[in-house]
């Protein structure tokens, strides 16, 4: 072992530091800045000189201070106690960092990601003496009334299994032994690590084929996302970006939610720390913090360390998906991250692109989106793991030609648009549905049971979705010409439309019962507007003027549809006969 | 071990800058005195150390300092504010020296200006209504505790008016605790400056105010530092003294144009409009400040006040500032025109921490439903207003009709108020059903059914009897 490394700060600007006496310094190891023990990362090697990103403030630090190299990239930590864990974007708990030094962040804690003393119940699913390889799961942790956390072979290690135990392990503790062809012997732990940057590798890589299914409206019918897949989100302020990753972290099924707030509002994460323990997971019954993973980085905690944010976030849920999870990742917002890319890249001095940020922006964006996908995990027993990652984009003015917005379109597969205009008419989630689009959409008939109902939901969002874009150019005549221009057929198209906009579309998200729709009930729902327009139809083609129709009774039941709850579904399908019986009435 | 040194190495000025060599043991951050040829002193802090090169703000601008003469002393300390109890009632300069006649401040401690920031684990959601008096904040984008609510203004417009409205009138219902105002002027004038300050001597609230006041006049790169103390002593009397803290923070515009100011002279690459790309990050650091804690009783809830350029709301300030704070209120132009006041415009305001603030046993059960069903009326009020200058108003059906009747009457009823009248929540929530009263049962959609049969008909027999 040679001495540990020891250079000199020369200069310190805001996050960036340089040091020398860096000789032999890797990129990306992880350093140790000055007397307070600032936690930073080599990012530029020239001479013995090293460029290094502090992941905290570096207010004291000036020229002569050491700087040691751990020689170690920056890792992460997975094992059991990742759940239902807050960190900061170096992973650090916060919860601890509160206890042990206070309500506001000091500098240079080094806090280990996983708890140290607190003890898990192992059981080993293999005999001593199998032979086992890399990804191979050797027992289990329950982990929380919701997961079973499965404890797998790290990378690089392989051979045959000895002196494992079930017995109650802390993280660091030796619970078996791999030994080697060779004769090497290597620890096996609860915990491992790995290091935030590289991606952890698979079998092999599959289409998406399952939605991931979120319980809004407008997201499951219209633009779906899939198990495995990635969306993006962008929006200007104020459009709902945030509450559309609340209400996906909340209600999508997956087993495993993996949510960064990445230079966002503090109050924001402590609303979802604040609510996740409250309400109760849809499936199971469970608190939804049972299943979940925060990452706080907020706006005002160092840029470094946002920048780092995402790259921790996305490795915890690779963790997870390792394990044969379907895990689903929000990412809030990722032009932050991009914007401390540029951060880091101007005090680097290097040459600028597009709006100051770096030329490498665009491939940092796409390297990140593709850690994303469905596959086959490395290991046995065979599994599959699914991946999702749902980034939220905020761009400057809301202007879609923001390199950041850009960079994301071209690697993602679904798109909800936010608008402005939708947001201050109180219209949410504000996801435009003539811009919005995704890949996944040939996917949902895999959602329902019955074939033929597949088949019938498909046709109603065609329909749906055909009366929408009918609607825009139905608007664009009555700003002409008035409304009265307007043959009856159009007006029914035109009030059907504005049920599907008003009732079916717009969702309040802060409504006990509206919060989640199931698939079942999104047919229900949709049958039965649809199934009103096409009565309508047929009823003005036997002389009823319109006017009569806009005024049954039965349409305030059919707005009303999404506060019945799920239990009284047939409710629902009751209105149907409702809307036969007035509409009788209304021709004789 | 902390000694002062002296030099007198000073190489180059530029601008707000100053290049120091030779300099031993500089730390980043760090403050320094510089004493000029004549003996005045001016203050400065490092932006950068390499090596033995120091590079200096000069906060109060760098004429008259000469490279030969100047002597620049190493404070070996970030920027500091001495505070105590006593600190209630003084007013400072934009740099934290008292400017009234008053004492200097004994210090209980001295605190860095740019504080720490909150761990989110430790933060208290912000759920406490506050009451401003103001319909279209009570009503529509309730304030809450520990929330960042900007007011985006435009030059003409009156923001001022509108923040003294709300340093005025602002009260927890039913809570008798200790309030403060803390008032941070960054670059505005003494008359807007002067305004504030006599209509909190007129309430007698001078006594639990602060004043950090940086004039139009005065050094613009002071006013870098100026919302950081004024921060700094909100965290002091909200987490040491228990109290609750209104801190307004005008004018944001100015502050940033100071930081592009220093930027430029750093020869930074600029971001959009010139700003610096950090400009972000560095106004989150400012109004990520406000907030409650747990186990602390006293909050820090933030009003910082912006002028739009041209009104234009994605210009980079505004812009930034509604991706960190949770909403904002917006004033119009058109709507100040027509004599509304506050001429708050309803449509794009927003309060994002509203939901939590509001309903059963903190405003009114129906609130919520309420403002949703007055935003959905205003807003197609508004869209049947633009056709009728389009068509004129004959052409509009009579429903379109009714809505632009509605919105008529919204605006002059329930928007305008006037800058004295204090309305009770419960009178603003009664003033908007009564003015939905002249729709429908079936057409107030996004109110529950309940909530209108134990509301509306009070209303409705008024309506009836008028």
């Amino acid at each position: 072992m040679s001495e540990t490394r020891q250079g000199r700060v020369v200069k310190v600007a805001g996050p960036v530091v340089i040091a020398d006496g860096m000789t032999g310094a890797r990129m990306y190891d992880v350093v140790r800045v000055g007397k307070l023990n600032l936690i930073g990362e080599i990012v530029e090697l020239n001479g013995d000189l090293a460029s290094i990103q502090v992941y905290e403030e570096t207010v004291g630090i000036g020229p002569g201070e050491p700087v040691v190299d751990t020689e170690e990239p920056l890792s992460v930590e997975l094992g059991p106690g990742l759940i239902e864990s807050i960190y900061d974007g170096i992973q650090r708990p916060l919860d601890s960092l509160v206890e042990a030094e206070g309500e506001f962040m000091s500098r240079g804690s080094a806090m280990p990601g996983l708890n140290r003393e607190k003890r898990w119940l192992f059981k080993p699913t293999i005999e001593n003496g199998a032979e086992v390889s890399v990804g191979d799961i050797v027992g289990e942790v329950k982990e929380g009334p919701l997961l079973v956390h499965k404890i797998m072979v790290p990378f690089g290690v392989s051979g045959k299994v000895e002196n494992l135990k079930e017995g109650e392990y802390t993280v660091v503790e030796t619970i078996g032994v791999v030994k080697a062809a060779d004769g090497n012997e290597t620890k096996l732990k609860l915990m491992q690590k790995w290091p935030v940057r590289n991606s952890r590798a698979v079998i092999n890589r599959l289409a998406p084929n399952q939605l991931l299914l979120t319980g809004q409206r407008v997201i499951d019918t219209f633009f779906p996302i899939a198990k495995g897949g990635t969306a993006c989100v962008p929006g200007p302020f104020g459009t709902g970006k945030t509450v559309v990753q609340h209400q996906l972290a909340k209600w999508v099924d997956a087993d495993v939610v993996v949510y960064v707030g990445c230079g966002e509002r503090g109050n924001e994460m402590t609303g979802v720390l604040t609510e996740f323990p409250e309400l109760r997971d849809p499936r199971s019954g469970e608190p939804l913090m049972k299943r979940s993973v925060l990452i706080a980085n907020t706006s005002n905690m160092p840029v470094a360390a946002r920048e780092a944010s995402v790259y921790t976030g996305i490795t915890i849920a690779e963790y997870f998906r390792d394990m044969g999870y379907v895990v689903a990742l929000m990412a809030d917002s990722t032009s932050r991250w991009a914007e401390a890319m540029r951060e880091i890249s101007t005090r680097l001095e290097e040459m600028p692109a597009e709006e100051g940020y770096p030329a490498y922006l665009g491939a940092r964006i796409a390297a990140f989106y593709e850690r994303a996908g469905r596959v086959d995990c490395c290991g046995k027993p065979k599994r599959e793991g699914a991946l999702s990652i749902i980034g939220a984009v905020s761009p400057p003015g809301g202007d879609l030609s923001d390199s950041v917005v850009q960079a994301t379109l071209h690697v993602v597969k679904v798109f909800w648009s936010l608008m402005a205009k939708l947001a201050q008419q109180r219209h949410f989630p504000a996801i435009d549905w003539l811009t919005s689009y995704s890949f996944y959409k040939q996917y949902l008939p895999n959602c329902f049971k019955d074939k033929a109902q597949a088949e019938k939901m498909t046709a109603l969002t065609v329909e749906a979705m055909g009366l929408l874009e009918q609607e825009s150019q139905l608007l664009e005549i009555v700003r002409l010409v008035g409304a009265e221009a307007l043959s009856p057929a159009d007006r029914v198209a035109l009030e059907t439309s504005r049920t599907i906009r008003e009732d079916y579309l717009h969702q309040n998200a802060f409504h006990k019962v509206d919060t989640y729709t199931s698939m079942e009930k999104q047919f229900e729902m949709l049958e039965t507007i649809m199934y009103f327009h096409r009565q309508s139809l047929a009823a003005i083609d036997k002389g009823v003027s319109t006017n009569d129709i806009f005024k049954l009774t039965v349409r305030e039941e059919i707005a009303r549809a999404k506060y019945i709850p799920q239990e009284e579904i047939e409710k629902i399908v009751k209105i149907r006969e409702t809307i036969d019986e007035q509409i009788t009435k209304c021709k004789s | 071990m902390l000694s002062i040194k002296e030099y007198q190495t000073v190489t180059s000025i530029s601008g707000p800058l100053m290049m120091v060599e030779m300099v031993d043991q500089a730390k980043y951050g760090h403050i320094v005195d510089i004493e000029l040829r004549d003996g005045s002193i001016r203050h400065g802090q490092i932006l950068q150390v390499e090596n033995d090169k120091v590079l200096v703000q000069v906060f109060e601008g760098t004429s008259g300092i000469d490279v030969e003469k100047s002597t620049v002393r190493f404070l070996a300390k970030p920027l500091e504010l001495a505070v105590s109890p006593e600190i209630l009632g003084r007013v400072f300069n934009g740099l934290g020296q008292p400017k009234d006649d008053g004492p200097a401040i004994i210090p209980e401690k001295r605190l860095d200006i740019n504080g720490q920031p909150i761990n989110p684990y430790a933060r208290n959601y912000p759920n406490e209504f506050i009451q401003t008096g103001i319909s279209t904040i009570d009503g529509l984008n309730p304030l809450v505790r520990g929330q960042k609510l900007p007011i985006f203004s435009g030059a003409g417009l009156p923001h001022d008016q509108i923040t003294a409205q709300i340093a005025r009138q602002a009260t927890v219902l039913g809570h008798g605790e200790q309030f403060a105002v803390v008032f941070a002027a960054m670059g505005i004038t003494f008359e807007a400056a002067q305004f504030f300050i006599n209509d909190l001597h007129e309430t007698g609230a001078i006594e639990r105010s602060v004043m950090f006041v940086n004039l139009a006049n005065d050094p613009a790169i002071e006013r870098i530092a100026t919302p950081r103390f004024a921060l700094a002593c909100a965290e002091y009397l909200a987490f040491e003294q228990d109290m609750h803290v209104l801190v307004i923070l005008n004018d944001m515009t100015n502050y940033c144009e100071a930081l592009r100011e220093i930027s430029a002279a750093r020869k930074e690459v600029p971001g959009r409009r010139g700003y610096p790309g950090y400009l972000y990050t560095d106004l989150a650091t400012i109004y990520e400040r406000s907030g409650r804690i747990k186990g602390k009783d006293g909050s820090i809830t933030m009003v910082p006040v912006l002028t739009m350029p041209e009104d234009d709301k994605t210009h980079p300030v505004p812009d930034l500032t509604g991706y960190i704070t949770e909403g904002q209120i917006i004033l119009s132009r058109s709507l100040h025109r027509k004599a509304v006041s506050p001429p708050v415009d309803v449509l794009p305001s927003l309060s994002r921490l509203k939901d939590k603030g509001i309903g059963e046993g903190k405003t009114r059960e129906d609130h919520a439903d309420l403002y949703n069903q007055l935003y959905a009326g205003y807003a197609r009020g508004k869209e049947a207003q633009e056709l009728a200058t389009i068509m004129g108003e004959a052409a509009l059906s009579a429903e379109d009709k009714k809505y632009m009747t509605f919105a008529n009457e919204f605006e002059k009823r329930y928007i305008s108020q006037g800058y004295y009248e204090n309305r009770s929540v419960e009178d603003t929530l009664n003033l908007g059903w009564e003015l939905l009263s002249m729709f429908d049962d079936s057409e107030l959609k996004r109110i529950d059914v309940e909530l209108i049969k134990k509301y509306m008909p009070r209303f409705r027999k008024n309506s009836k009897a008028n």
